[in-house]
This record gives structure tokens, C-alpha cells and sequence, in this order.
């Protein structure tokens, strides 16, 4: 039994019904990537494992118990998340809002412990801010801002991380050192990873376990090496391509098909020189 | 409990004005150097007005002889003038200007907007609409008329929250449904006093302009058992209010039962301005202000609940001293000095926001 697991959940908002019926295991000490197409229900799904939305049906479990039932700050405390957006304070600083992190392990009476402060301390380093903690987050780029975030979360000691979408919005030299550094806190500090991503040969790359949605149905979920092929992305995504070894790391690297020339043009008027 | 270490906290890090305070028995507190020191100071600046405040009048005494008297030691006149007389009247002004201040404080944050104070959001106007029909349609007593008030104002907290309400309450519906209620309310105030005559139209504009004339013990009793229970309560959620800051996810992400704490928060706020607006009327711009004077002067992010209750209890009684010295014989009510001192701050806000490229 792993420790995080989703069992047979309805999911949705108000009426309107994203997943029936859903089952999954994330494998424990595991980088679970979930990809999917746009509303395919991948975002949901990480917002139930992450008790953020109730299933209808079915119940999502933590350690074996309904994660619905259990003390908020108790689960907070064993499974940490990175929410798509969040807020930083105005005027905040670097430290400051990592420091925030800590607020599940804190009480009344313990506001600010030694060990508070080493974790902090090392989060911030382990994530390469180490120096900026005195610099106010609004005046970061989008990449060291993620940075923050990130050293936030793990601030939080969880030992299961969720993240959706960290890499929307930035660059891809940040994108890339971001999921650089998820790989890291996955190996060093044998924290289980849940990310959602966008950009499939990013999944292939990086994640140890990739799950691909469809329609809120869960299509494939296994090693990327077995389970991407031409087949699975067309079935996935309706995109026709090839599948090859990436020539740095050996994952699959998806590469679609290129528009058949003539193909777009055909019955358009040809633009004709001259009169 | 003695403090056996203390250091400032993170190396290089953590703002250098919050420290760590430690026990030996494993307990620790984070304190805001400025931001205690700002309290101090504005608790000695409210106090300090306090004694002015009681030694002014027709039978004025000196700061001296008031502290005296306050102690028990003062002569039969003189017990009589602040105990019976100045000292309730100067109680309802520290606990509504208390009220107001951690009120909204804690609805500027929750609607993450520094304009989403509780007289913006409709519950001053509702505390105002119950307080005139008592007065108008029953002609009532003080006693009713200050429940009418807490009635009028608990009633627009239920309506908004639940009209605001769609998976959880949010900070720019909150704003739009409140702000309509402040408009509909307004209409039926105005409604109100077109239907009453004249007698009971004088005394409810006399009512809404807000002022701490002639108020006496029974206005402090039902005051300072509601801040007694409600303003620890609020501080208490003080922590969860500063994660929230941040959104309703990371908020949950960190354990926070956020809609939970968001109701707990609203409740109290609304029954704190709505008591306070019972006893002493709807007085203007404290709750607008005194968050953002407090979180200016503090420097520290968070919602500043303490300073903020503190900001307000000083602001209004400063107010109220200037309503009573510094027009000569003519004395204003609060209220009105208050919604002067508001407006000014405002224009100061808007333009230095505006400087700030923000707005």
C-alpha cells in the first residue's frame, strides 16, 4: 500500500462531472508526472490527492485514512503543495515568506524554534536562494520567485510534494532549472514528487512514474521509457509523431510530425504575380 | 518562564527586526521588535489622551489629580466627575475605536483589499439601517435603538456572506456584494428619515453623525464583554490570517482550515463593529484607517491585528480631543472629525499609491 493513493473518486465541480470512477497509487519515493491534454482533469486530480477539493465519490487516502478526516495541520505536516498562483505579501521578504512555510509545525507557544530556523536556513539553500533572503520577493524574477515558492513548500517537511504546473509562465532556461531542481530534492532528499506539466518531453525526462490522462480517464501509467510511444501520444493528445531516444539522457523524445507540404494549401486560391 | 537565549532570527535572512525569544521549557515566541514598540507606544498615546481627555471639561482637573482619582485617592468631586461622569465616556471611545481598528484590519485582509473596510462593506450602513428603524418606526429607547443597531449589522454580515458566497467566500466578491449592500442600505436610511417627523428625524441624524457625548456605563458593560471574548479570539486566529494572505491554496496547502477561519474572523469583526457602532453610532473612517496608519507605521507585512486595535482605540480618542479643544466653544461630535481625518488620509493613500505606480 502506498502512502498516497486516490480510490475510485468522482470528481468535479458543482454538476459538472471532470473524473468517475478514478483510481491511482502514487508510488512511494517516485517523481509521478501527470500529463494530459487541456481539461483532461489532471489539475483536478492533483487538487483531490491534495485534499483541496472533496471527491463526490470515492475517498483519497493518506497513510490509509481518508485524507478528509484527518486534522488539517496533520496533513499539512506529511503532504506539502504548490498551488498554481499564490499571493506574495506586499513588501515581503525572501526569508519571511519561507519562513511561513513553518506555520503547520507552529502553535501559540511555539511561534519560532532552533529547528525553525535551521530548515529554513536549509530550504532556502537547497533551492539556491541562500543569498536573497534579505531582498524583497516582488522584486525577483519569475524564475528565483518560483525558487521561493518551492523553498517554501519544502520548509514544510513534507515527505510527499504536489506540484501543479510549476514551470507555467516562466522561460525555459527557468523551466528547465526548475524541474533540474525538483530531479535534485527527488534524489538527495528521497522526498515523493506529484507535478502536473505541460510539455510532454519534459514529463519523459524527468519523472520516474508518468501517469497520461484523457477525458479524465487515466490511458497509461508506468516507466516514461515503456510506456511513451507514437501510439500512446496519438491516443493521448491526437498528435501524430515519432518517438525517439533523447540523444542527452536516453528518455523518449516526442518529435510530431511535420505538416505534409501542400497539405494546408490544399483548395486555397494560389497567390498569382501580377495581374 | 525566563528567557534564557535570545537572537536574532536567521543569519542571513529573516527581517532583522523580528527576534526569537526562547524558554527553557522549549517554548518560543517570534517578536517584531518595531512592531511592539510601535504598540507601546500608541497603548501610551491612547492612555495619555485618556487622562487628558478626563481632566478637560467645565471642571477641569490636571493629568495628575485624574491618575490620582483613577487610583481611588481623589476627593468626593472628583470621584464622582471621572468615574461617574469622564471615565465611561473615554472607556466607549478606547473599545469602539478598538473595535473598529481590529474590524478592519481583519476585512481589509480577508478581501485583500485596503478599501474593504466594514464601512465600505455595507455593515456600518446595515448597523445604521436597524439603529433608524427603532428609531423611526418604533421610537424606541436607547437600549433598543442600540439593538436595532447590532441586530441591522448582523443581519447585512449573514446576507453578504451568503450572497458573496460560491465555493468559498473571495476577496473581490466580497468587495462588489458588499458595496452594493453599503449602496441599498444607504437608500433605506434615506428612506427612513423621509418618513419620520421631525422629532425622531433630528435625533437619528443626531445618531448617524457619531459622537461619545453622554455615554455611561451602559454603553461600556455590553462593550467590554464583547472585546474581552472576541479580540483575544481574533488575535488567536492572527497566525492563519497571515498565511491566508497569501491565497486560499497555499493557505490550505499550510493547514489551514481556511473557510473556517474566514467565518470565525467575519463573525467577530461584524459582531465588534456592529457593538461598537450600537454605542457610540456610525463613526466614519477608523476602521478604513487605522489598519493602514498601523501596517505604515509597524513596517511588517501580516494583518497587523494588534496594532491595529491599538491605532484605532488612539486615533478616536485624538479625535474625539480635537473634536472637543480645538474648535473653541463649539464642540463637533466625532464623527465628524473622524470622517475629516478619514478623508484626508484617504487622498494621502490615493496619491501615494498613485506615486507608487499602482493605481
Amino acid at each position: 500500500m502506498q502512502r498516497l493513493t486516490a480510490e475510485s473518486v468522482t470528481l468535479g465541480y458543482d454538476q459538472r462531472v471532470i473524473a468517475e470512477n478514478l483510481s491511482v497509487e502514487i508510488p512511494d519515493h517516485s517523481f509521478t508526472v501527470i500529463v494530459g491534454p487541456n481539461a483532461c482533469g489532471k489539475s483536478t486530480l492533483l487538487r483531490a490527492l491534495s485534499r483541496m477539493l472533496k471527491p463526490a465519490r470515492g475517498r483519497v487516502l493518506l497513510d490509509g485514512e481518508t485524507i478528509h478526516s484527518l486534522p488539517a495541520k496533520k496533513v499539512a505536516r506529511t503532504l506539502g503543495l504548490l498551488p498554481q498562483s499564490s499571493i506574495a505579501p506586499e513588501g515581503i521578504t525572501v526569508a519571511d515568506l519561507v519562513a511561513r512555510g513553518r506555520y503547520p509545525h507552529q502553535g501559540l507557544l511555539r511561534q519560532w524554534s532552533p529547528e525553525d530556523e535551521r530548515i529554513v536556513e536549509e530550504s532556502m539553500a537547497s533551492t539556491g536562494i541562500g543569498a536573497l533572503g534579505d531582498r524583497y520577493v516582488d522584486e525577483l524574477s519569475g524564475g528565483q520567485r518560483q525558487r521561493v515558492w518551492i523553498a517554501m513548500a519544502l520548509a514544510q517537511q513534507t515527505p510527499l510534494l504536489l506540484l501543479d504546473e510549476p514551470t507555467t509562465y516562466l522561460d525555459i532556461q527557468h523551466q528547465i532549472d526548475v524541474l533540474d531542481l525538483c530531479a535534485e530534492l527527488h534524489e538527495t532528499q528521497g522526498r515523493t514528487l506529484v507535478a502536473v506539466l505541460h510539455d510532454l518531453n519534459h514529463a519523459a525526462r524527468y519523472a520516474t512514474h508518468l501517469i497520461a490522462m484523457r477525458e479524465g480517464e487515466i490511458i497509461a501509467e508506468g516507466a516514461p521509457g515503456e510506456i511513451v510511444t507514437a501510439e500512446l501520444v496519438e491516443r493521448v493528445f491526437g498528435l501524430r509523431c515519432q518517438v525517439i531516444p533523447d540523444p542527452e539522457t536516453g528518455t523518449p523524445l516526442v518529435i510530431p510530425a511535420a505538416r505534409k507540404r501542400g497539405a494546408r494549401v490544399a483548395g486555397a486560391v494560389p497567390v498569382a504575380g501580377g495581374a | 518562564m525566563k528567557a534564557t537565549q535570545e537572537e536574532t532570527a536567521g543569519t542571513k535572512g529573516t527581517a532583522r527586526s523580528v527576534r526569537a525569544v526562547r524558554t527553557a521549557g522549549g517554548y518560543s515566541f517570534r517578536m517584531n521588535v518595531r512592531a511592539s514598540l510601535v504598540i507601546v507606544l500608541l497603548a501610551a498615546l491612547a492612555a495619555g489622551t485618556a487622562v487628558v481627555l478626563i481632566g478637560s471639561g467645565d471642571f477641569s482637573m490636571t493629568p495628575g489629580e485624574v491618575v490620582t482619582t483613577l487610583f481611588g485617592h481623589g476627593t468626593f468631586q472628583q470621584e464622582f466627575i471621572v468615574t461617574d461622569l469622564r471615565l465611561p465616556r473615554v472607556l466607549v471611545g478606547l473599545l469602539v475605536g478598538a473595535a473598529l481598528g481590529v474590524g478592519g484590519a481583519v476585512f481589509q485582509t480577508i478581501s485583500r483589499n485596503p478599501l474593504g473596510s466594514p464601512d465600505v462593506l455595507g455593515f456600518g450602513q446595515g448597523a445604521t439601517v436597524g439603529a433608524l428603524t427603532v428609531i423611526v418606526l418604533f421610537q424606541g429607547g436607547a437600549a433598543a435603538v442600540a439593538g436595532g443597531a447590532v441586530a441591522g449589522g448582523l443581519l447585512t454580515g449573514v446576507a453578504v456572506y451568503v450572497l458573496a458566497w460560491k465555493r468559498g467566500v473571495h476577496g473581490f466578491r466580497l468587495v462588489l456584494v458588499g458595496i452594493g449592500a453599503a449602496a441599498m442600505l444607504t437608500a433605506a436610511t434615506q428612506y427612513l428619515i423621509t418618513k419620520a417627523n421631525l422629532v425622531d428625524a433630528t435625533r437619528a441624524v443626531v445618531w448617524m453623525t457619531g459622537s461619545l457625548d453622554g455615554r455611561d456605563w451602559a454603553q461600556v458593560w455590553p462593550l467590554l464583554v464583547v472585546c474581552g471574548v472576541l479580540l483575544p479570539l481574533v488575535f488567536a486566529h492572527g497566525p492563519a490570517l497571515r498565511v491566508m494572505e497569501m491565497g486560499d491554496d497555499a493557505a490550505y496547502a499550510l493547514g489551514v482550515r481556511v473557510e473556517r477561519t474566514r467565518l470565525v474572523l467575519m463573525g467577530s469583526a461584524v459582531l465588534l463593529v456592529a457593538v461598537a457602532t450600537a454605542a457610540a453610532g456610525p463613526i466614519a473612517f477608523v476602521s478604513l484607517s487605522a489598519p493602514q496608519l498601523a501596517r505604515r507605521l509597524t513596517r511588517s507585512t501580516g494583518p497587523n491585528l494588534v496594532a491595529a486595535t491599538f491605532m484605532g482605540a488612539a486615533l478616536l480618542l485624538v479625535a474625539d480631543w480635537v473634536s472637543m479643544e480645538a474648535f473653541g466653544d463649539r464642540q463637533l461630535p466625532v464623527g465628524v472629525v473622524t470622517g475629516v481625518l478619514g478623508g484626508c488620509y484617504l487622498l494621502w493613500l490615493l496619491v501615494s499609491e498613485r506615486r507608487a505606480g499602482r493605481i
